[in-house]
């Protein structure tokens, strides 16, 4: 494995980390947008570029912008009176590190069962289009009615009530 | 240890810490941001497996981590319009006062 | 002796590189084609700068600066050592780590979309399979910079401006894209290289460039829209408005920083007229077929400038747009006009060759657009005048 899948998961994983533990909420967004292109880089590591720009695209171009819009919206970046964690914790980060046990004990005990390496696959966007419109076109549909619905949705959701005051 | 063992490891650490973050912060947005870190996870999981599995030329892995991303932002659209919602009716995002179902 | 000329900087790149070992020919490639680009396009942002102040002076019956040098020459010379010299003044309740890294974030995403651009033939940094789909990518990465810009800076007008630039920008993202998928449709391919080779054949002596077709033009035009959103250019220049906001999102920033805020925003100006240059009007080809003997490059770069010139020129003519009316404008016109386009292109593509498809599509979009146009004024009745006032 090499240096650079190295610095690209340590990027990741602090970004993540940082993500969670820090107590300026807006912090937190902007870790989370580091782990995000951490996360893009190593799809591009995964010779994934589809993926890896379309994480660029959706995750960092829109994702982050809209969590940064919401603290922004509901105060976050304020103080909270009572500490950033709640009151259970110590119970959260147990069954977060059994987890994480679980599934390291998982994949380093199942090496016999993991596939060789096969070479490197040459992914161009001409077979990605076809695949779309192909093999995939019903999942393509319903991700197209599911994207609609989530908008009106979230419209409908946040939308002021008529008559309710600000 | 594979090339593929550590991506998977580093996929589930980040699982882990998103989940953590879920488990234990007070602020709404905080479980969502935690939710992402999940989600991102999985999707590192599932290009990992294409990249180092058989038949990658079907293109199964990268496409089905694309629509996760497509269902993901979808997802996150949603939960913040209903993390604004709540504030705007209870005037605070901490998880721990919002415990009743009583408006 | 003119494929000499116009291929002359490749030429010279590889007898510099052959001079060095092979381990480290790949990596010299690389660096030396990005040093290229890190000493051009600032250079030609100083030279933008003098032509934008001597331009809209003009426009607006004066002269702009001609202090130094002949025609105000050497200004950004002038520019430059002020702005370095001049004193870094961060408020004390300023976010100092996110105020520090904003503008570092806008520039080098910027610097990034340069790689795909084609500036001459075989004279892309990278020839990338999705190409148009990288460039847009970091340019949705510059949005957050922008915000990161505004709330950092815990100022109240500066955190307005952000947010105001940031739904400009995500509400002209989508109609950018739109325009740009009909051109990857009919080009059949995502790499920018590919959609500039599909333009560089003649018929008749004329080229083919996308602009040149009923769809490609209106796709233009949308395009031309949205890129002067997309850089929060006049008239959609509301979040760094001086009368408006002071100066928006970077009202905190002084000195180097605020240099490197303006570099960042002419950089992105000069990487979208680029892009417009490589996918409506044929990148690096010539107008008519006898004028190969020009280099590549010079008709890339006299595009981009002319592209630049046309922005200036739209800064000096047009009033400010609201908030309101331009992303009602995005959301309720652009975005449908570019849906329609897309259908249009389609029914271009498979008409085949003739006139009919000429007349067809032209027909639809012209006739969609008046309909749409006087559908739209019917409601504006241009009454008397009322007035509110504060209570």
């Amino acid at each position: 494995m090499n240096v650079v899948f190295w610095i690209l998961a340590v990027i990741t994983i602090l970004g993540g980390l940082t993500a969670v533990t820090l107590k300026n909420t807006v912090h937190c967004a902007l870790a989370l947008t580091v782990a995000f292109a951490g996360l893009a880089l190593l799809f591009l590591e995964l010779d994934a570029q589809f993926a890896g720009f379309a994480q660029i695209l959706v995750y960092i171009g829109a994702v982050a912008i809209l969590v940064v819009f919401a603290i922004l919206l509901t105060r976050g970046s304020e103080m909270p009176s009572e500490g950033v964690f709640s009151r259970t914790w110590f119970a959260g980060l147990l069954i977060a590190a059994g987890v994480f046990s679980v599934l390291a004990w998982a994949v380093l005990h199942s090496t016999a069962a993991l596939p060789h390496e096969s070479n490197v696959p040459a992914v161009d966007v001409r077979q990605i289009g076809h695949a779309l419109m192909g093999r995939y076109v019903l999942p393509l549909e319903i991700v197209a009615l599911l994207l609609t619905s989530a908008m009106l949705g979230a419209v409908i959701v946040a939308m002021h009530e008529k008559g309710e005051q600000k | 240890m594979t090339p593929l063992d550590g991506y998977l490891l580093v996929a589930a650490l980040v699982f882990a810490i998103g989940l953590a973050g879920a488990l234990t912060r007070r602020n709404a947005i905080l479980v969502l941001i935690g939710i992402e870190l999940m989600l991102n996870a999985a999707n590192l999981n599932l290009v990992a497996f294409w990249r180092y599995g058989p038949h990658p030329e079907l293109l199964t892995g990268m496409m089905f981590a694309v629509f996760s991303i497509a269902v993901a932002a979808a997802e996150a659209a949603v939960g913040l319009g209903l993390v604004i919602a709540i504030y705007r009716h209870a005037r605070t995002t901490d998880l721990d006062e919002i415990n009743r179902m009583k408006g | 002796m003119a494929n000499q000329a116009d291929q002359i900087f490749v030429l010279l790149k590889h007898w510099i590189v052959s001079i060095f070992p092979a381990v480290v020919q790949p990596y010299l490639g690389v660096v030396l084609s990005v040093v290229a680009i890190i000493a051009v396009f600032p250079g030609l942002f100083a030279l933008t700068t003098v032509i934008e102040r001597k331009g809209l002076g003009r426009m607006q019956n004066r002269i702009g600066p001609n202090r130094t040098g002949p025609y105000g020459i050497l200004q950004p010379i002038a520019d430059g050592i002020k702005s370095l010299t001049k004193e870094d003044i961060i408020p004390t309740s300023a976010d100092a780590v996110v105020h520090f890294i904003a503008p570092l974030v806008l520039v080098v995403a910027v610097f990034m979309g340069f790689a795909v651009l084609p500036m001459g033939r075989n004279m892309q940094l990278v020839d990338m399979d999705a190409g148009l789909l990288f460039f847009f990518a970091i340019g949705a990465s510059t949005e957050l910079s922008i915000f990161m810009a505004g709330w950092s800076s815990r100022n109240k007008y500066s955190l307005l401006g952000a947010m105001r630039a940031v739904a400009q920008m995500i509400s002209y993202e989508v109609p950018l894209l739109m325009s740009s998928v009909a051109i990857v449709m009919i080009t059949g391919s995502l790499s920018l290289v590919k959609i500039v080779d599909a333009q560089n054949q003649y018929t008749w002596g004329l080229p083919h460039w996308y602009i040149f077709t009923p769809w490609g033009f209106a796709a233009f035009v949308m395009f031309c829209i949205a890129a002067t959103a997309e850089t929060n250019r006049s008239p959609f220049d509301l979040p760094e408005g001086e009368s408006e906001l002071v100066a928006g999102y970077f009202t905190e920033y002084s000195g180097f920083k605020f240099a490197l805020f303006f570099l960042g925003e002419y950089l992105g100006m000069f990487s979208i007229s680029g892009l417009g240059t490589t996918l409506f009007l044929g990148g690096w080809s010539a107008p008519l077929q006898v004028l190969n003997f020009v280099p590549s490059w010079i008709w890339f770069f006299a595009k981009v400038m002319l592209s630049i010139v046309v922005l200036i020129w739209i800064r000096g003519t047009l009033p400010r747009l609201r908030q309101d009316q331009l992303m009602n404008f995005a959301w309720k016109f652009v975005l449908p006009m570019t849906l329609l386009n897309l259908f249009v292109a389609a029914i271009w593509r498979f008409m085949g060759e003739g006139l009919l498809r000429w007349i067809v599509c032209s027909a639809i979009l012209i006739g969609v657009y008046v309909i749409v146009g006087t559908i739209g004024m019917r409601r504006k009745k241009f009454g008397p005048r009322t007035y509110r006032y504060a209570e």
